[in-house]
């Protein structure tokens, strides 16, 4: 390197430069000026015709991928070997879905190419991501003449949600509900409410959720108000509270999903949590709580990528999973709501059967609001606001940076 | 490589000036393709507006640097500051590091370089997430401490700007040292002696004659440890808590969650700018001469 002559670098550089203005300057204002990006809105809606016409050509493969979030099958992979067993289709399961958001990130460039994502079956939370999937038309219309089972056992409140009218894109797979988790050894007093998440006594021990949904959700509910029927002025008031909540230092940390290992670890006292995860992963020190205002509930649905290159096995599994007798195992290690209410007889017959700590383990299991929520209970349970096109950007733009610090 | 000159002696004037076009066209395109490509488009996006679903038209909209600017601002500020600190720091560790390994490693100089690499085999996400599990509340290093009265109750080292700062070190260091040995190594050991025999102390002929010499390498050191330090967002995502954000986390996110890419667009154009600047400031308050000194080495 040395070596080289400082004339030869100029003679290098010179013309080169002049060559370059000219092209950037002609090629970035051509360039500035032409390209959009071009939109993809599908439509949310489905005909018996698309439907018809999206599975016309698909036919049974033998195998099929999965992509999941963690913790959402046992850790044998029973259920799946079941369904190899009884289908002979093969499935690959990856838990690859850590958080909504980044998941959309992922797959949507390769969907909106109209390329494969790998994976012929997801899960995805209803909210704002799956909306846009739906919008831009990345599912596959679901053909419900091959969802028998699912429309035999679903419970009533799992069919045709408000987020997805007639089960047009997806099947649920859990429900959960988002309380609170504290830890005993450090909280001395009973946790009952959010109120308590705002407590300037527990500065620096306080955990909330990053995604914008739940976040903007919990800082309605402490003020009073119902988020499904909230007005852009009460996300506004939301988002200051939460706001000075953490300028205040109450928050320590915003998590995705490592917020139980913190909370069973002291780092945070209390924070923000999905019911199955405390139910089934805390140390036996956390308590999990639905809080006096209200909870939020969400649901995660089981979709097909409209680029998914064996749709027909993944319906298959969709179906499968509703028959009582094949849900009830994954119920029994997942610990969130089924939307399989024949389930619950299984559990018990299976608690009956067994001895000792699994006995006592699934008896505590059919008996949980957490697993099996009455009405009452549902009913303080509120689900995230949906959103349109436009409100989506306002609401994204108050709570989004708040996880962020800003 | 041959001086240039020399192909005109020869007699093929001609051949002999095209090829130095011919060595750098495959670079040249492949720059032109992955890197003057995107950036074009990527300032085009910039100036637009709209969403994912409708799409996004161009409007030379330039609100999305002002807007960004106005919301983060204080990332940007951040992201320089833990970027100067953590280059700072770098620097201190560094320098006797590689001046021990270049003028007393010996032999095994190169297996002390060897061993300096060593953790950079394993991954840089999964490193810094070690890093979390020593540092917790009530880890190996904090528990014991804390259990015997030895630290606070609420003292924590995990999401402070003292956690990231630390871990973007820690991360960079190798960007640092490597160039200082370089330059270290390079200094002949006659020169020191020559100032020993002329009666500078060991003091002095460091100051004079040492440091000077190596000041090129500290200099390509700070500059290629600042860039990727001050755009970094992993130590700030692992390591950092809600106070701790850097402008990579945020562009980040408004990329991949939030499908914002105007603003995400904006917003690494407005990080670029600045750090082009501040390095264009650092070689011009050097002079010249030492940044054409850094590059020849």
């Amino acid at each position: 390197m040395s070596e080289i002559d400082p004339a030869l670098l100029r003679g290098l550089t010179r013309p080169r430069r002049d060559v370059l203005r000219l092209l950037g300057a002609g090629g970035a204002a051509l360039a500035l000026a032409a390209c959009g990006v071009k939109g993809q809105g599908g439509k949310g809606t489905v005909t018996t015709g698309d439907v018809r016409e999206f599975w016309r050509d698909k036919t049974r493969a033998g195998r099929l991928s999965w992509a999941n979030w963690p913790g959402y099958m046992q850790d044998d992979r029973a259920t799946l070997k079941a369904f190899e067993k009884a289908t002979g289709t093969e499935v690959t399961y990856k838990e690859v879905i850590e958080e909504t958001a980044p998941w959309f990130g992922k797959i949507q460039a390769p969907l909106a190419a109209g390329q494969s994502i790998g994976f012929d079956l997801m899960v995805m939370t209803n909210g704002i991501q799956l909306e846009r999937c739906r919008r831009l038309g990345y599912l596959a219309p679901l053909d419900h003449t091959r969802l028998r089972t699912f429309a035999a056992n679903a419970a009533a409140g799992f069919k045709n949600p408000s987020y997805d009218p007639g089960n047009a894109f997806t099947v649920p797979y859990v429900s959960g509900i988002t309380g609170i988790a504290y830890n005993t050894r450090y909280v001395k007093e009973e946790i009952t409410g959010i109120a308590q998440l705002f407590d300037p006594e527990y500065k620096g021990r306080v955990g909330m959720m990053a995604d914008s949904q739940e976040l903007g959700s919990f800082g309605m509910l402490a003020l009073g108000i119902d988020p499904e029927r909230s007005t852009p002025a009460d996300w506004a008031r939301a988002g200051a509270r939460l706001r000075r909540q953490r300028d205040d230092g109450i928050v320590r940390k915003y998590y995705n999903q490592d917020y139980i290992d913190a909370v069973s670890k002291g780092e945070v006292w209390m924070t923000m949590a999905w019911s199955g995860d405390a139910y089934s992963m805390a140390g036996p020190d956390v308590r999990f709580v639905v809080p006096r205002e209200g909870g939020t509930i969400w649901t995660d649905n089981l979709c097909v990528p409209r680029t998914a290159e064996h749709p027909v096995d993944a319906l298959e599994l969709m179906d499968w999973l509703y028959a009582p007798e094949n849900n009830a195992p994954l119920t029994e290690f997942i610990n969130y709501i089924t939307p399989v209410p024949a389930t619950r007889p299984l559990i018990a017959r299976d608690a009956a059967a067994a001895r000792g700590g699994e006995r006592a383990d699934l008896e505590r299991l059919s008996a949980s609001p957490l697993v099996f929520p009455s009405e009452a209970e549902l009913a303080r349970l509120r689900r995230y606001r949906r959103l349109a096109p436009a409100e989506e950007a306002e609401y994204q733009k108050i709570f989004e940076p708040i996880a962020k610090g800003s | 490589m041959r001086r240039a000159g020399r192909g005109d002696e020869d007699g093929h004037g001609e051949a002999r000036s095209l090829t130095p076009y011919l060595l750098v066209l495959p670079s040249g395109l492949w720059l032109l393709a992955f890197l003057a490509v995107p950036l074009v488009l990527m300032a085009s996006l910039s100036l637009q507006t709209g969403n994912l679903v409708d799409g996004f038209q161009q409007t030379f909209h330039w609100q999305n640097y002002t807007d960004g600017l106005g919301t983060y601002g204080d990332k940007f500020v951040r992201s320089l500051w833990y970027g100067l600190l953590a280059t700072a720091a770098c620097a201190a560790l560094a320098y006797p590091a590689a001046y021990w390994i270049a003028f007393h490693g010996g032999r095994a100089k190169s297996t002390y370089l060897f061993l300096l690499l060593l953790p950079y085999f394993v991954s840089f996400v999964l490193r810094t997430i070690s890093w979390k599990l020593v540092l917790t509340d009530n880890g190996p290093v904090l528990g014991p401490l804390r259990d015997h009265g030895l630290l606070p109750d609420g003292f924590h080292v995990l999401d402070t700007g003292f956690a990231v700062v630390s871990g973007l070190t820690y991360g960079f260091l190798p960007f640092m040292v490597l160039p200082i040995y370089v330059a270290l190594e390079r200094i002949d050991p006659r020169v020191v002696e020559a100032a020993r025999d002329l009666y500078a102390g060991r003091v002095r002929a460091f100051a004079r004659i040492v440091l000077p010499l190596s000041l090129p390498g500290v200099l390509a050191g700070v500059v290629m440890t600042f860039v990727p330090v001050a755009a970094d967002y992993v130590n700030a995502e692992v390591l950092g808590g809600p106070r701790n954000t850097m402008i990579g986390n945020v562009i980040q996110a408004e990329y991949f969650d939030n499908s914002a890419y105007p603003l995400a667009s904006a917003l690494s154009f407005t990080l670029m700018a600045m750090l082009l600047l501040g390095v264009f400031a650092y070689a011009r308050a050097l002079g010249a001469g030492s940044a054409l000194e850094a590059a020849r080495r």
